[in-house]
């Protein structure tokens, strides 16, 4: 694996300023177009809005007093509720398929990966639009079950939180199969063999076995789809209805229709900060449980 | 297998995603216009028209809301020549001082409007501004299931609809509708006023299946939602599929609108952006572009060129007698504040 030449010990002087000038370009465009829009974002957030919607560079933390009335606080739960479910959701779904692929032929496995990415090809909108097909009252699902006689009427399927998750699930489901896949491919067999010589039940296996080995796919895949989650507005306005608020409806919301990008900076950064927590959470959580395996 | 195989293909997928981007100017030596409007806003044909008879080309970029157009503006984009912005964002954009005087002579058709649009609240003199196309907001419905034809907007209030209305995904047309039914003007800054609306939007939001503003036109077609808080041009759409749609502008009043041509202040082409727009007005050009949104045109010639039931549908040409009851949306400034509020409070509830 390419991965090793990384890890072998770079000779002193030179050689770590030529990795400094190949890091260049990356540092350059990370500085650029990520730090630099965030600084901007973040004093943007400490600024005020124009009678016409411009920005007023007087300092004022305003916008984050404004955040602490509940109606945001109820958004942002409603939206880690969202986040959360969707990565359950995505896990639960995903292992066995992860576990299945990484475990099929070698030959196969090309395809079966190809398959899982296949969306990807097309546009996230285009996809979502097709689910409103999917989901409809007239829809091809209740099509389904009307015809097989599994309901009587048709379900209320379409704009309800419902639809969200759905949305969501099968959004993100590829970001967490594919770390899962990468993570379970590595896992020895032979470590889940030994378990079964030592006559370890299936669910010791998988739990003090396989879940600790695959732990870094495990992280990787939640991060993965827990952060584009909990952002998500095309979602919840296509399928949920619009009904009610995510906050990156809140933040899409703020920014292209009231014009308060003041406002809108703000919640971005504590959507930024809570992301940030959790995930530091998570990693320090992880590396604790899966630390002494990562040395073997 | 190694990790490569997946890495690229994921990175192939992640970048057909994106590749969305503005492009280029295929443009060779002829002179480039670029048009700034909504999607879906112009016939292909009218397009290839104007660039075949002055041998340029011409670039569309579209934006979503006037708020996306300002937003783009406002944060240094340029390049774009000439621009459809609605009434209420003229207004604005004529303060900020984003637009170029027009130059009268050079628009000979832009002088054959519509009695009422010649002489717009946000513009009187058409110094920056020519309205292009306009029309109503009301409510589209099914009169199979609705027989008696609404006349209030009281009807998105009825039990018997739950779960078959749709509202605009637009808080200020939302709130609009609520105030005019209750007398009050849709430009209200009164917070009590405001607070009241959104109490009746509360009770209302059980009743109400979704709040959109681009594809109500299919739900309606569809029998998905019987009663559409609507644009008309969209119910007229719905009504070519579903022959038992029709629309009604409530008696307590509702939105006026015209989109407007506009030349941006940084134009790199403005002789052309004139001759574009006088293009777009030219009569027959209008029609066509009338008969094909299903909006009115504020060209008063093109009124008598556009087919009969284009122009005697309600939903497309306001009849004139409905015109003392509509109200142009005008910006509020500051007190979006409260309307924005109050939005997110309703869709929190």
């Amino acid at each position: 694996m390419p991965s090793h030449d990384l890890s072998s010990p770079p000779a002193p002087g030179q050689s770590i300023c030529r990795s400094c000038w190949l890091a260049a370009p990356g540092l350059l465009w990370m500085g650029l177009f990520f730090l630099a829009p965030l600084a901007l974002v973040f004093a943007i957030s400490f600024a005020s809005r124009g009678t016409y919607g411009g920005i007023v560079w007087e300092f004022t933390a305003a916008n984050y007093l404004d955040l602490w009335h509940p109606l945001y606080g109820k958004i942002l739960g409603q939206s880690l509720w969202y986040a959360s479910l969707t990565t359950a959701i995505c896990f639960v779904l995903g292992f066995p398929l992860a576990y299945m692929i990484a475990r099929s032929p070698a030959r196969w496995q090309p395809v079966l990966l190809l398959l899982v990415m296949l969306p990807f090809w097309t546009n996230f909108l285009v996809r979502t639009y097709a689910w409103m097909i999917v989901l409809r009252q007239d829809g091809l699902l209740n099509g389904l079950l009307l015809a097989l006689g599994i309901v009587d009427a048709p379900l209320e399927l379409l704009y309800t939180p419902t639809a969200v998750v759905i949305g969501l699930v099968y959004g993100y489901l590829p970001f967490m199969v594919l770390p899962l896949y990468v993570a379970v491919e590595r896992l020895d067999p032979l470590l889940v063999e030994a378990a079964w010589d030592l006559y370890a039940s299936r669910w010791a296996i998988f739990t003090r076995v396989v879940v600790p080995l695959t732990m870094p796919g495990i992280v990787g895949g939640c991060v993965l789809v827990f952060i584009p989650s909990i952002g998500s507005f095309i979602t919840p306005d296509l399928l949920g209805g619009a009904r009610s608020m995510m906050i990156g409806n809140l933040i899409q919301h703020e920014y292209l229709v009231v014009r308060d990008w003041p406002l809108g900076s703000a919640v971005s950064f504590v959507l930024m900060a809570i992301v940030m927590a959790a995930v530091a959470l998570y990693y320090r959580h992880a590396a604790r449980t899966a630390g002494p395996t990562e040395k073997r | 297998m190694s990790l490569w195989g997946p890495c690229l293909l994921w990175l192939a997928g992640a970048l057909s995603a994106c590749g969305q981007g503005a492009g280029s100017d295929p443009a060779g030596s002829r002179p480039v216009l670029h048009y700034f409007t909504w999607s879906d806003y112009v016939g292909p044909d009218i397009i290839q028209e104007f660039e075949r008879r002055e041998r340029v080309k011409v670039v569309i970029d579209t934006f979503s809301s006037n708020e996306e157009l300002l937003a783009k503006l406002q944060s240094g984009a340029t390049g774009y020549d000439v621009a459809v912005p609605s009434d209420f964002m003229v207004a604005i954009m004529i303060q900020q001082g984003l637009l170029s005087e027009l130059d009268q002579q050079a628009l000979p058709n832009a002088s054959l409007l519509e009695p009422h649009l010649q002489a717009l609240p946000f513009d009187p003199e058409r110094r920056y501004s020519i309205p292009y196309l306009w029309g109503s907001v009301g409510i589209g419905y099914d009169s199979t299931v609705i027989p008696t034809p609404p006349d209030s907007w009281a009807i998105l209030w009825d039990e018997r609809y739950k779960g078959r209305i749709s509202m605009l995904n637009d808080q200020r047309e939302v709130f609009g509708a609520v105030l005019r039914s209750m007398g009050q003007s849709m430009n209200s800054t009164d917070p009590e006023v405001i607070e009241a609306a959104k109490e009746r939007l509360l009770q209302q939001k059980p009743l109400v299946k979704t709040y959109t503003s681009d594809h109500y036109d299919q739900l309606l077609a569809s029998g998905e939602v019987v009663l559409a808080h609507a644009w008309g041009g969209p119910v007229a759409r719905a009504m070519a599929e579903r022959p038992s749609i029709r629309y009604v502008v409530p008696k307590e009043g509702a939105t006026l609108w015209a989109d407007c041509l506009v030349v941006l202040r940084t134009a790199p082409q403005k002789q052309l952006a004139m001759r574009f727009i006088n293009y777009l007005m030219e009569p027959q050009v209008a029609a066509r572009t009338s008969e094909r949104l299903r909006f009115a045109s504020a060209s008063r010639p093109a009124r008598e060129l556009v087919n009969a039931t284009t122009r005697d549908n309600p939903a497309v040409y306001p009849p004139f007698d409905q015109l003392d009851r509509l109200e142009w949306m005008k910006d509020v400034g500051r007190g979006i504040r409260l309307y924005d509020r109050a939005w997110t409070e309703l869709k929190m509830q």
